[in-house]
């Protein structure tokens, strides 16, 4: 195969990876932003919806478009839950100190890596796709159910979006965002926003997980690549920014999809940290972050 | 009517405000004069029950206020405008007052209330809050704590650092607001804007409130401003 097919197939697996970690980072960044809380436990997030996915569409007798849809709708809502239950029931403890939160999702992370290994098993498990379709090429083949997760991916950035900017609730989480004191003084339950917030940032990473665990298997320590990933995503985009969440997505994600394909998957993780390196310490504030 | 007796409060063990007590009356504009550090801010940020008041007690038309939590208190009756302004700076002017009906649920009247009162805001509506001028800002923190149609309204220095007619637009604002029964409580260094805008004058040092005197008892020239202000 000629040069321009392989970069086209290196581009369109990149779009996939951006699409998803564009998702997953969204969560974390929302996290930051409005709470300033640095969630170390988001890729547990993302591996629960991996997992929540997996049983879902393996104990529900329909077939695999239902169940997965009921996957997509469900996995989020319970991730969503355990994180809001998490916010009330250690976060708000620790009045969201920043250090004593680090360490606190330090610890969520490896509750929940452990509940993950206890309930559902040391194997990684495949999840059937929602279906089945092949996009032909001139050059090769393509997965048309991974078009699908960058389209879906899509639409709920976009909803996320539309949230943010066109509702009463994204209101008086930007608010709370800017400002929590003067938020307060206008009658904002703050810790409510945050406990949503969580809730949200979670099930946006559960959402990513249950749109690429067709294509990469549910499995307890899955989130790890995700959480590294996101936090290079955040910090080259601008932590809470997220547009630049969504850009630095697009560049890692593209980045990483032709230098795997080209070079070794290594060198392009290798890349992305280098990267994170050169953007503390020439723009700390990321590409699209306020400064301090 | 506002009444605050006993008020102690601080920052987690350093007390600021020290069995402190006055009253603001509706239709009254009450101004808290000091020295920096006094404790003037610190006493604003109580009667939102920003700072936790630690004894004593705050009290609108009799219903006590002290032990709600801060995001209750705009609900009953209480509006506060920061030291500073503190505007939702990324975000419309709209959606600044947005946030400000909120809380009460008010409407589109309300809306249109405090956009006659400041026409130079339904201009700049789109605008971004933070490239407005400075008193265009301090309007617009004013016009957010309006839309929750307060009995109450606390002012922490809304003349600072603005030009002499923004200055005289606020006073103008300030008298319209105690004209129609409002209980105004305003924190301001300027003697020459106490004077003209305020009814009783409450004088703060160490966190106690020294001197509680009606102003037309007050002078240019009175030994107060120079005890408890220094000018």
């Amino acid at each position: 195969m000629a040069f321009g097919p392989f970069l086209f197939l290196a581009l369109l697996e990149g779009t996939v990876m951006a699409a998803v970690l564009a998702l997953t980072a969204v969560g974390l960044s929302l996290v930051f932003g409005v709470m300033r809380v640095v969630n170390v436990a988001h890729g547990e997030f993302f591996m629960l919806g991996a997992v929540a996915a997996w049983f879902v569409t393996y104990y529900l007798p329909f077939p695999p478009a239902v169940t997965w849809t009921i996957a997509l709708l469900i996995a989020p809502l319970f991730v969503g839950a355990i994180a809001a239950t998490a916010d009330v029931l250690v976060l708000k403890r620790l009045k969201y100190d920043p250090e004593a939160t680090i360490v606190a999702t330090i610890g969520l992370l490896y509750i929940l890596q452990q509940a993950a290994l206890t309930f559902y098993g040391p194997d990684a498990r495949p999840v059937e796709p929602p279906f089945h379709l092949r996009l032909q090429f001139p050059w090769f083949g393509y997965s048309g159910y991974k078009l699908f997760v960058v389209l879906a991916a899509g639409l709920i950035l976009l909803a996320v979006w539309a949230f943010m900017t066109r509702t009463k609730a994204g209101l008086v989480m930007r608010a709370t965002q800017v400002d929590m004191e003067t938020a307060r003084a206008f009658g904002i339950n703050v810790d409510r926003v945050y406990a949503g917030t969580f809730a949200l940032g979670a099930a946006l990473a559960a959402a990513a997980a249950v749109l690429i665990v067709p294509i990469q298997q549910a499995h307890y320590l899955m989130g790890h690549d995700p959480l590294l990933l996101s936090f290079i995503v955040v910090i080259i985009g601008g932590l809470g920014s997220l547009r630049g969440t969504l850009v630095a997505a697009l560049i890692i994600g593209l980045s990483d999809g032709v230098i795997s394909m080209f070079f070794s998957p290594t060198l392009a993780k290798i890349i992305a940290t280098l990267l994170v390196a050169l953007v503390l310490v020439f723009r700390p504030q990321g590409l699209f972050g306020a400064k301090a | 009517m506002l009444r605050v007796e006993g008020l102690s409060a601080g920052y987690g063990d350093i007390t600021i405000l020290r069995d402190l007590s006055f009253q603001a009356a509706s239709g009254q504009v009450t101004c808290i004069m000091g020295r920096n550090g006094a404790g003037k801010s610190t006493l604003m940020k109580a009667l939102m029950c920003l700072v936790p008041a630690s004894t004593g007690t705050i009290a609108l038309n009799w219903q006590t206020v002290q032990n709600l939590p801060a995001h209750q208190v705009p609900l009953s009756g209480i509006a506060y405008v920061p030291q500073g302004r503190r505007l939702f700076g990324p975000m419309t002017v709209a959606e600044n007052i947005e946030v400000g009906l909120l809380a009460r649920k008010k409407g589109p009247k309300t809306r249109d209330f405090v956009l006659d009162l400041f026409p130079r805001l339904r201009e700049r509506l789109d605008q971004v809050s933070s490239t407005l001028s400075g008193g265009e800002q301090q309007m617009l923190a004013i016009a957010r704590a309006l839309c929750l149609e307060p009995e109450v309204l606390l002012l922490d220095e809304p003349t600072e650092g603005l030009q002499p007619s923004m200055i005289k637009l606020i006073r103008d604002t300030v008298l319209t607001l105690r004209d129609n029964g409002m209980a105004t409580i305003i924190v301001e260094q300027r003697v020459d804007a106490v004077l003209r805008m305020s009814d009783r004058v409450c004088f703060i040092a160490h966190g106690r409130i020294e001197a509680d005197v009606a102003t037309a008892e007050l002078g240019p020239d009175s030994s107060l401003f120079r005890q408890f202000v220094g000018v």
